[in-house]
């Protein structure tokens, strides 16, 4: 009996790994949906019950707390970027196409730095990489999807939608895709359109801040405010020293550049960490 | 601090960093289908934030543009406080709010 106990216990702690952690951009990867049933209770009966009107609900729902972080975070950008000499629509296309905080923010803060063009960019794909990884996950989830529905789910999939969707997903695993989706759409909807209205207030509220206040350390706070969460293991923790002892010792480097290697020593880091600690587990 | 790059520039960035953001979220949805990522891709992929964002923001910390390049006890302490409140409460917003504070305290204590 020990053996099914411990891998319900796995379970229950990746599906709760997300709500403890809610500002953490970096959701630990979900396994594939097994076959093993979840334990049929009233929640799942209740989940299974909803139609996709229901389900749209349920995902609107379970978002909204989010939006206290989304919504202050959105509107500090707004101010940051137009204080950096961006445009509205600038500032807009950043919230609209690229849809993505931590990319949005690091792109303005190398373009202040008068990074080239190709550094910025580079710099900004690799923050978002990590969603390859929560595309990766998903997919067994809405294999069945169409073509359509996966690339609207592509457009909005962010930290927050992916860590409430994937954790609904684990927990009641027999939804069928229909709910699935209809869970997934009210997250982003209620995830990513305040994202672009906050971000607009924060743009129109930046361009009436005289210059002078001592916003050039909003964004070095703000990116610090993020990683701290993030440090929960060692391997998160070694990657991070690593990051910043080589960025310090590479920042001579023309701006951008020291970045560029440093950012990859540390993920290095984190990995071979990472492999060793699982190694001396099992 | 402010940014002198040109509007075409900018727009470049914008565009492409969305496309290229896009195509890194419709990946395994859409091209690559059921393919298994090798391991150790996967686990470079799990410490980018946590190794991107730092290297972004050390040299910051360290040498502030507003003050010339040189430390500056105000934003170190502020930036202590920042991670000090994020470590421990793992809530982003407290831990800006502890930087903004420390920060405007500081720089009116010191001036």
């Amino acid at each position: 009996m020990g053996r099914p106990c411990l891998a319900l216990r796995v379970v229950q702690a990746r599906c709760r790994e997300p709500l403890q952690d809610e500002s953490s951009m970096s959701p630990s990867p979900a396994p594939r949906p097994s076959a093993r049933q979840a334990p049929a209770d009233e929640a799942t009966e209740r989940a299974l019950a909803r139609s996709p009107r229901a389900a749209f609900r349920h995902g609107i729902v379970q978002s909204l707390p989010f939006l206290v972080v989304i919504i202050p975070f959105a509107i500090l950008f707004g101010v940051v970027a137009t204080e950096a000499g961006l445009d509205i629509a600038q500032v807009m296309g950043f919230s609209i196409l690229v849809l993505a905080g931590a990319s949005q923010f690091t792109a303005v803060q190398l373009l202040s730095d008068n990074a080239p063009t190709i550094i910025v960019i580079l710099s900004g794909l690799a923050v978002n990489l990590r969603m390859a990884m929560y595309s990766a996950s998903l997919l067994p989830w809405l294999r069945d999807a169409s073509g359509t529905q996966k690339a609207w789910v592509a457009y909005t999939l962010i930290d927050q939608s992916y860590a409430l969707s994937i954790q609904h997903y684990e927990r009641h695993p027999r939804l069928s895709v229909t709910q699935r989706l209809a869970y997934f759409a009210g997250t982003a909807l209620v995830l990513c359109l305040p994202w672009m209205i906050a971000t607009w207030v924060g743009a129109t509220v930046g361009q009436a801040i005289p210059d002078g206040i001592a916003l050039d350390f909003a964004m070095p706070i703000t990116f610090l405010a993020m990683i701290a969460p993030m440090l929960r293991t060692t391997a998160h923790l070694a990657a991070c020293f690593v990051a910043i002892v080589a960025a310090l010792a590479l920042a001579g480097l023309p701006s951008g550049l020291g970045l560029l290697i440093a950012a990859p020593l540390g993920m290095a880091t984190g990995a071979l960490v990472e492999a060793r600690m699982e190694r001396r587990g099992a | 601090m402010r940014v002198q790059a040109s509007d075409l520039q900018i727009w470049t960035i914008i565009v492409v960093l969305g496309i290229g953001t896009y195509l890194i979220r419709w990946s395994f949805l859409g091209a690559l289908g059921d393919r298994d990522l090798p391991g150790w891709m996967l686990r470079m992929l799990r410490y980018t934030p946590v190794a991107v964002l730092p290297a972004l923001v050390a040299p910051l910390v360290m040498w502030p543009a507003a003050t010339g390049g040189n430390p500056d006890p105000a934003r170190l302490a502020a930036a202590t406080a920042t991670v000090a409140v994020g470590v421990m409460t793992k809530n982003v917003m407290l831990a800006i709010l502890a930087g903004g504070i420390t920060l405007f305290g500081l720089l009116y204590l010191l001036s």
